[in-house]
């Protein structure tokens, strides 16, 4: 491969590219387990949903708060491929956004309305997480195949979608083993037993559809010597797989010990799910079509941006840190009303 | 209908329903710290018990200005990428800034401020509350330091078409800023102030004779006494900063066609812009001259100057007179208010009547006031850089069209359910027995 394409350019452009990947993976991660526990609320009673509701209810806001700095940075740094991205994806990325609509004034409505109309935001809560679920991952299926459109295009993207949608459900089901107790614990295990093995079938479709899009995705995993070096994460991602086969058996044990763990090997697959996905399109910040070197804003404000950035951070970290630790331990008595 | 329209509409449904959340968080942040200060200092429980009720409704209205504001982000891309591609070097940070320091903040500390009550010490929970009033403020400063320097550019060069920026003080201090923000940190105010006392009219006028009521009622109307008149000076002199910055604005506001020496104040009229003239102009003479140019006899230029590059004249001139015509009603109300208070202690049922059908009155002006400035800035997207019909997205007509009709079915049941809940709310904290404070 071309190794002058990762490194030429503006340096400002690869710091600017990282730190939106650091976004969207921390989103993954955090808006993943809240949308999880939303999309898991619809089937259990009112008493366990309102704990579940409760268990993510401090958080959510700023865990959505990621996306729009992962999409506010891709505008700020990458004017042109935010263009791309989301003119071409119109109707998914106007679709997610009635999803998060719905979901988040759920989260007050479904307490905040009469009696004979809370069933109906519970049922709004659960469709918006789902919904933002399933467009996110088709999204993110149609920006790897460079939105090639054509059958296996849309399959690639449709499965993508449901993948999404089981990694979400296993992260939140992993973040009620964490905050859950009792019986409401133990189901979380089942699910998250159920979602694990979902995501392996999303991930073999999805898989197994690429190459009828485009053979780039193979050409880069397969050639030499990345493969080498690649063949490692599909090997951990089983061996993580198994192991949380392994955990979620034993679970819940004496005491609460290792409640943790199921989160800790979730957002363990996340992160190397999310490096091979980025490592399938890199340099390119749109698949197949722009580079990230040639996209990027004019470096004076991608300056300004940075040195900002790296004031706000450590308070960001710090606070966000400090919330987990308040509300740390189990949530069944969270609530303000 | 072609596209550019359409996304306009769809940009002004998305912002005009947007803004009637912020503008209500920003001003009720500081009314909750108010309550939770007057509480640490009293140790009278009406003030936590107004600090409960008032947070359950910061917090819907919360999360409805953040599920509409995740929405104008992606408008941006979706929408009008002519715009970043020109002035992202500008916008970008400005809009950076505003999710780095003012959008993790609240989230975080709504969190702990609504769930942690009972979690952190009192000193704490007061200060989550101050970060997230402070906060919203922050949001507010950068997203009107962006739009007023879409309105008065300052300290940008354009190269190769695209803008870059020269002093990011002269862009952030833009010559509009500082009357812009003034003006809408005080609109939040009222909006805050009339909505607040409308709910708790409702109440006592449902029979709820709790202290709190009558105490926060009492603090609304004080608070909408200092900043209504307040308001309209802070507007005049707005206004004057129009005149020197965005002449064609200030024309359509006053439908002014020639320029004038003198001009009248204009009350009424129906401009034509295809005769460009006035039907049925009513005004009173000079004092338009007066208020724009602090001379009876100072020149106004009109409309004529500016064909071609002027404003829709009607929309601006009829939302500058509702905008208007409230702040007055809103002057006139709360001295009111102020007078029962002082004489009698209390209003009596008539006015607790009036105060409930000005319950959305900052709604109407603050709406208008955006119109005024928004509608009055075109055919600018960027005033004198950048056209609006240069920067929208070449999108079929179709999909603009599904996605405005949705946007608008899915913000009446939203704005109609957040109405309904309210005073659902407001009837609900009647019934039930004020919280328990932990001493």
């Amino acid at each position: 491969m071309n190794f002058d394409l990762l490194t030429q350019g503006e340096p400002l452009a690869f710091i600017f590219a990282f730190l939106i990947g650091l976004s969207m993976l921390l989103y993954a991660i955090l808006d993943g387990y809240d949308l999880g526990v939303g999309m898991l609320s619809t089937i259990v009673d009112d008493a366990d949903r309102d704990r579940m509701i409760a268990s993510i209810g401090p958080f959510w806001d700023a865990n959505e708060t990621w996306l729009v700095l992962g999409v506010g940075l891709l505008l700020v740094a990458f004017p042109a491929a935010h263009g791309i991205v989301l003119t071409s994806l119109y109707f998914p990325v106007a679709i997610m956004l009635f999803g998060l609509i719905f979901r988040g004034v759920s989260f007050d409505f479904r307490r905040k309305v009469p009696l004979k109309r809370q069933a109906a935001w519970n049922r709004n809560f659960f469709i918006g997480s789902l919904v933002v679920a399933l467009s996110q991952g088709y999204m993110v299926g149609r920006f790897m195949v460079g939105f090639k459109e054509g059958l296996f295009g849309q399959l690639f993207a449709c499965f993508f979608g449901l993948l999404v949608v089981a990694g979400y459900l296993l992260m939140g089901a992993c973040w009620l083993i964490l905050k859950a107790e009792g019986p409401l614990q133990k189901r979380a295990v089942g699910w998250a037993r159920i979602a694990i093995w979902a995501m392996v079938v999303g991930a073999i479709l999805s898989s197994l559809t690429a190459p009828f899009v485009d053979t780039r995705i193979y050409d880069r995993m397969f050639s030499f010597p990345e493969i080498t070096l690649l063949l490692a994460m599909p090997v951990i991602s089983i061996m993580l797989t198994l192991f949380m086969h392994f955990i979620l058996k034993k679970l819940p044990m004496e005491n609460d010990r290792l409640a943790w763990m199921p989160l800790a090997i979730s957002i363990a697959i996340f992160v190397l799910g999310f490096l091979g996905l980025v490592y399938s399109f890199y340099p390119y910040i749109i698949p197949g079509q722009l580079l990230i070197a040639e996209a990027a804003a004019a470096p004076e404000s991608l300056k300004v941006i940075l040195i900002g950035t790296a004031i706000v951070f450590p308070f960001l970290i710090g606070y966000t840190a400090l919330a987990y630790w308040i509300f740390k331990g189990k949530a069944s008595d969270l609530s303000y009303d | 209908m072609d596209a550019f329209l359409l996304s306009r509409l769809q940009f002004a449904a998305n912002i005009s329903f947007h803004i009637l959340f912020p503008t209500i968080t920003i001003a009720l942040g500081w009314l909750l710290l108010f309550f939770k200060l007057r509480f640490a200092r009293s140790r009278d429980p009406k003030w936590m018990e107004l600090y409960f009720y008032f947070t359950k409704v910061f917090a819907l209205t919360f999360s409805l200005g953040v599920v509409t504001g995740v929405t104008m982000s992606f408008q941006f891309g979706t929408n009008w990428p002519g715009y970043m591609n020109t002035v992202g070097n500008i916008a970008g940070p400005l809009l950076a800034y505003e999710v780095l320091t003012a959008f993790f903040l609240e989230a975080t500390f709504l969190g702990v401020m609504l769930y942690g009550f009972r979690r952190v010490p009192g000193w704490f929970h007061t200060l989550a509350t101050f970060l997230v009033a402070g906060g919203t403020t922050f949001s507010a400063f950068w997203i009107v330091a962006l739009d007023s320097w879409m309105q008065t550019p300052a300290g940008y060069t354009m190269i190769d078409g695209v803008a870059h920026a020269e002093s990011w003080w002269a862009i952030v201090m833009n010559p509009s800023m500082p009357y812009r923000i003034t003006h809408t940190l005080l609109s939040s105010g009222l909006t805050v102030a009339f909505l607040a006392a409308g709910l708790l009219a409702y109440r006592q006028l449902k029979g709820d004779t709790r202290p709190a009521v009558k105490s926060g009622l009492s603090c609304c109307l004080v608070l909408a006494f200092v900043l209504a008149p307040l308001q309209a000076i802070v507007g005049d002199f707005h206004g004057t900063n129009t005149r020197d910055h965005q002449p064609a604005k200030l024309a359509a506001m006053e439908a002014l066609w020639e320029t004038t020496e003198g001009a009248p104040l204009t009350l009424f009229a129906l401009p034509d812009e295809d005769a460009r003239e006035n039907h049925f102009e009513v005004g009173i003479p000079k004092l338009g001259s007066l208020i724009a140019t602090r001379d009876l006899n100072g020149k106004i230029l009109g409309l004529n100057e500016f064909e071609g590059l002027h404003p829709p004249v009607a929309p601006v001139f009829w939302s500058f007179r509702v905008m208007v015509g409230v702040g007055t009603l809103m002057i006139a109300v709360a001295s009111i208010g102020t007078y029962f208070l002082a004489r009698r202690g209390g209003q009596p049922k008539w006015f607790l009547k009036v105060l409930l059908r000005m319950t959305f009155s900052g709604w109407v002006a603050t709406l208008a006031g955006w119109y005024v400035t928004e509608i009055g800035r075109q055919p600018w997207l960027v005033y004198g850089v950048l056209k609006t019909e240069d920067a929208v997205a070449d999108l079929p007509p179709s999909h603009v069209g599904i996605t405005l009709t949705a946007y608008l079915i899915i913000y009446l049941a939203l704005g109609v359910a957040y109405v309904g809940s309210l005073f659902y709310l407001a009837r609900k904290a009647m019934e039930e027995a004020p919280q328990q404070i932990p001493a």
